[in-house]
């Protein structure tokens, strides 16, 4: 048996089963990455060694009849934005090339409590800023359906992976996008829960008000698993909501109906440019399986989601252009050679930030700067609200929203890299969600003529999570999609130009 | 012709919290503790780090709030204040700027010269402070970051004050204020009672403020007097000189007792305040604020009024016993155990803080209870004043009660009669000249008589017996 | 309000924020950043045809924020607080001279 070509919950089962030992799964794993890993370029780090005697751990402790958590033995890669005490955590960023945590971030925590195998650090874009992973500084990532084209971003690295079969899940971050893009452009479920579900505690930070942590898998019950370990109510997070965590959306019922449902079809998510017809017609076809299914859709409008973007780019560059003043080179982090203090503050921030982080605590030092405040950080607060209210009222009338979740499948590297509004665009469809603090889902739900993946996103209601999950597992028990794996050895695909 | 020229001065005052814990992560706020040793990921900034609100840094600020007559907002807001320092590990600081926590306080003052008056407290906010860069000689600057993220209140007073006397009153009164609260120890030179002063001047009936200088780097109260007396001649001296004050922050010069320009030191700053992201709004629930109302402790102010007008103290000895808090609670605790609050309060003026400090009173041997026991043993005749004061010393060099001395010392009053007139007796026989002196009208005299009997009987013998039973005798010739 | 973009027109608005933000940048990187700074400020400009009047800013889709009591430290391992640090003497961060 191919440990790594069963799903996370499979693989739980299979490990509770005793079928497949902690250090069989790691070393699977580890094979795998060693084998694949070169043309994909999901890790930044490996820690082989530490994985295995984790495992062994486990395995030992298992065997002595010890309580083992809920995932015990499973391995996993994390993004390299997730704090991990002892193992270097870079952000993707060669400000902290060399930087080794003294604390685990709460997910992090939670997830080893739950008995997980932190195998490596997965790629990235440079403090998550960006949708391709392009702006890691350190390597690229390849989309396992065709190398030559991005994973999507920031979350690529995790995309990739779990795509790839280079770990069985993950986590990732969400600010923009960060989860669903990736997830939607590798063939793959990644859930962005409401803002406050999960805690931002040692994730390092992109955007404060925008950031949020969840889960990417294969499956959307693999997903509503890992949701689970990670959700919840953390001291350490002032932002971290109290309400309970709904359990046992992993053990959703097969083949449920969806019967007293609302969708709802927003016409901003449909435009008549700038969406790929083929994403589009998938979307709808989708939305047809889920009518098949029960739900009833009804046309909806969130008239202030098309000024996302620019809402978006204000006050996630603004919170960032704050978030990163800490790397300084004083207490960690990159430091460069400086007669005097400015010195040492302008030259090693700017040998250490890549250009488009450069380009974002530009822009957001400026929105923040004296007599510019109000025109660009509060007008894009006021804006935000005006979103939000845009979707309390489509709530009123529908349970969900669906909608494509990139405008467009995988694009070629190196294609936006010169035009960063061009770039900001590919998440012109995920970012109203964060805006919003809503939760949002994206799901396979067909694949182009090139054979890419397209990804449907489903928002819902604050703390809603539930609701998503479950349309999202109907959807998927009747459909194929997400059993589609990319076709071994990982190459590149002969077809169209981008 | 000379200018009247009006001083205009506004203050704020930073506060350090006394709490347990740092503001936004549960590091130990203790001074004096190893270089970097109250630190964490949070208040080292590491990555990821996020600020979770002290409960009891609010209740402080919210406690120093009600005792300057603060409305207490119920909803509040964080930001985050940029600049770059390497003791500000974040680049920003957490702090209140557009809704602060309390608003629209005032303060009572006395000043030197001047009318006594109420001075308006625009605001409160809290804040964290920031670390402590430590200049080396080598040229190199060293960080220690323990001082990092420890609760700070800024007290911003109205422009109001008229002249260095008024805002050395202020800062006293306030400085007394929050130092009875037990939220602050007030303490200048380490830094945790920090001042700066706005300072401008006007012609006087002029509306318009003139260009204010700002003033830092006071370490105490004489140098906040001298340093904006400074600063005022300053001002007369440059505009009547024709010149204009720029507006800009100066830093006070102890050694050489003038203000000097930072200019050039820093670009302009540019702030860039918005909310903190990281922290909800702070909402104050009035219950709780009720609660604390419920419970302040009593302010020096009215605590005077109630020594004067419960316990008919002098104003003066009010002053006296109220400078410190802790002087006043040993005084409360001695009255409590012995209501004889005059006797007690000359004990304490005189006796007491002959030997120790105002502030030390509180690790004096002798200790509140004991020094109610010894006036008690005077007021119930067991000992005399004079012998009173030997207990007192002996109570000062072991700690021991004064009962135990009295008893172990043989210092119990003699009030048996016989004893004393045998005494009289034979003092009048070996002072026969002094004797036929006061009966021939040196009445003076008899004082020197007692003398003698005192000094005979070792202190003990009860003066009021000594007296009658003198009386007495000499008048039988 | 009038239209930020301009301010990008020349390099002083660009020079300034770089300053502020404690970024040395090169001269091309200055003038790629200063166009492209521009055209997105362009493209911002379409918030000011919203009426926003009377709404209040969404700053974080928070709650209220909960109050610690005491007792959450993170326990270090001894000399972690300078572990990462480039520079330090005696426990303390070292940097160059303030000035």
């Amino acid at each position: 048996m191919d440990v790594t070509t069963l799903t996370l919950i499979e693989l739980r089962d299979a490990l509770r089963a005793g079928t497949v030992t902690a250090v069989e799964a790691t070393r699977a794993y580890l094979n795998r990455i060693t084998a694949h890993d070169d043309a994909i370029g999901a890790y930044l780090t490996v820690d082989a060694e530490g994985a295995l005697a984790q495992a062994a751990a486990i395995d030992a402790a298992r065997a002595a009849g010890q309580p083992v958590g809920a995932l015990a033995g499973v391995p996993m890669g994390l993004k390299d934005i997730f704090l991990t005490k002892g193992l270097r955590t870079t952000c993707a960023s060669k400000v902290l090339e060399d930087f080794v945590p003294i604390y685990d971030a709460t997910v992090v925590e939670r997830l080893r409590a739950a008995g997980v195998v932190v195998i490596g650090k997965l790629n990235m874009d440079e403090f998550a800023m960006g949708s391709s992973t392009e702006n890691s500084a350190f390597k690229k990532t390849h989309n396992p359906w065709d190398i030559e084209r991005t994973p999507g971003g920031s979350s690529g690295g995790s995309s990739a992976a779990v795509a790839a079969r280079l770990t069985p899940g993950t986590l990732g971050t969400d600010t923009g996008g960060s989860i669903r893009q990736p997830a939607a452009l590798c063939g793959i479920v990644g859930l962005k829960p409401t803002w406050g579900r999960v805690s931002r505690f040692g994730v390092i930070a992109f955007a404060s008000s925008l950031d949020q942590v969840g889960p990417m898998g294969r499956t959307v019950r693999d997903v509503a698993l890992l949701e689970e370990v990670i959700a919840g109510y953390d001291p350490r997070d002032s932002t971290s909501s109290q309400r309970e965590v709904p359990t046992g959306l992993a053990d959703l019922p097969r083949g449920a109906d969806l019967r007293g449902l609302r969708v709802g079809l927003p016409r901003e998510y449909f435009p008549e440019s700038g969406l790929d017809p083929q994403v589009s017609s998938a979307v709808y076809a989708a939305v047809e399986q889920l009518k098949a299914l029960g739900a009833e859709v009804k046309p909806v409008s969130l008239p202030h989601s098309p000024l996302g973007v620019a809402a978006y780019y204000l006050v996630a560059t603004a919170e960032a252009s704050s978030n990163l003043a800490r790397y300084d080179g004083v207490r960690y982090g990159h430091r460069a050679k400086a007669d005097d203090l400015y010195g040492l503050y302008a030259r090693s921030r700017g040998e250490g930030f890549g250009l488009e982080v450069k380009r974002r605590i530009m822009l957001g030092t400026f929105a923040l700067s004296a007599g510019y405040y109000d025109a660009y950080y509060r007008k894009a607060g006021q804006v935000r609200t005006l979103i939000l209210r845009d979707f309390e009222a489509a709530f009123s009338e529908v349970d969900v929203i669906a909608t494509p979740t990139s405008p467009t499948t995988a694009f070629k590297l190196g294609e936006r890299m010169d035009d960063p509004l061009q770039m900001y665009l590919a998440d012109i469809f995920t970012i109203s969600c964060n805006l919003a603090g809503l939760p949002g889902l994206s799901l396979p739900c067909g694949f182009d003529d090139r054979g890419l993946p397209i990804g449907l996103q489903l928002l819902g209601r604050a703390f809603d999570e539930p609701t998503l999950l479950r349309v999202g597992a109907a959807y998927e028990d009747a459909t194929t999609w997400h059993t589609r794996a990319p076709a071994e050895p990982f190459v590149a695909r002969a077809g169209g130009a981008a | 012709m000379s200018i009247d020229w009006e001083v205009v001065i506004g203050l704020e005052v930073h506060c350090q919290l006394l709490t347990r814990e740092k503001l936004f992560c549960s590091c130990p706020t203790d001074f004096g503790a190893p270089i970097n040793s109250n630190t964490c990921p949070i208040c080292l900034g590491h990555p990821g780090v996020l600020p979770v609100l002290n409960a009891e840094a609010v209740e402080f600020a919210i406690r120093a709030g009600l005792a300057l007559e603060c409305e207490v907002r119920a909803r509040s807001v964080f930001s985050r204040k940029h600049y770059f320092y390497p003791d500000l590990p974040k680049g920003y600081q957490i702090t209140q700027y557009e809704l602060p926590i309390l608003e629209h306080g005032k303060l009572f003052i006395e000043p030197e010269s001047g009318a006594a008056r109420t001075i308006g407290i625009t605001r409160i906010h809290m804040e964290e402070d920031a670390g402590k860069s430590i200049h080396m000689d080598t040229g190199a600057t060293l960080v220690d970051l323990n001082r990092a993220g420890v609760p700070l209140i800024e007290i911003v007073s109205e422009p109001e004050m008229r002249s260095a006397d008024d805002a050395v009153a202020y800062l006293k009164a306030l400085h007394e204020v929050v130092r009875y609260l037990g939220v602050c120890d007030g303490n200048m030179e380490e830094g945790s009672f920090r001042c700066d002063a706005n300072v401008s001047i006007r012609p006087r009936g002029q509306a318009k403020f003139g260009t204010r200088t700002e003033i830092k780097n006071m370490n105490t109260f004489r140098g906040v007097q001298r340093a904006i007396e400074y600063e005022i001649s300053r001002h007369i001296e440059v505009i009547e000189g024709g010149g204009a004050i720029i507006q800009e922050t100066r830093l006070w010069d102890e050694g050489a007792g003038r203000t000097r320009s930072m200019r050039g030191k820093e670009d302009a700053h540019d702030y860039r305040y918005f909310p903190e992201p990281d922290l909800p709004v702070l909402v104050l629930d009035p219950a709780q604020v009720e609660r604390l109302r419920g419970t302040q402790p009593e302010l020096p102010a009215a605590m005077r009024k109630r020594l004067v007008s419960d316990y008919g103290l002098s104003p003066y000895d009010a002053g006296v016993l109220t400078a410190e808090p802790v002087l006043a609670r040993y005084f409360e605790a001695a009255v409590a155990a012995h209501r004889n609050p005059k006797a007690i309060c000359n004990w304490v003026t005189s006796e007491l803080l002959g030997r120790v400090s105002a502030t030390a009173v509180g690790e004096c041997s002798v200790t509140p209870h004991g020094l109610a026991r010894l006036v008690a043993l005077i007021d119930d005749a067991t000992i005399s004043g004079k012998i009173a004061k030997t207990v007192f010393e002996r109570m000062m060099e072991t700690g021991r009660a004064p009962d135990e001395i009295v008893e172990a010392e043989g210092l119990r009053q003699v009030t048996d009669t016989s004893a004393i007139e045998a005494i009289v007796r034979g003092v009048i026989e070996a002072n026969p000249v002094q004797v036929s002196g006061y009966r021939s009208g040196k009445v003076g005299l008899k004082g020197f008589l007692v003398g003698q009997v005192m000094k005979q009987s070792g202190g003990k013998a009860n003066p009021g017996l000594v007296n009658e039973l003198l009386d007495r005798l000499l008048a039988e010739g | 309000m009038e239209s930020a973009r301009h301010l990008f027109d020349g390099d002083e608005t660009v020079r300034r924020i770089a300053r502020l933000a404690r970024l040395e940048l090169d001269d091309a990187t200055l003038e790629l950043l200063r166009r492209q700074l521009g055209d997105i400020l362009g493209y911002v400009e379409q918030l000011d045809a919203v009426d926003t009047t009377g709404v209040e800013p969404l700053a974080a889709a928070g709650e209220q924020t909960r109050l610690r009591e005491d007792g959450l430290r993170i326990a270090l391992d001894p000399g972690a607080h300078v572990r990462n640090a480039p520079d330090h003497s005696t426990g303390a961060f070292r940097v160059p001279k303030v000035l």
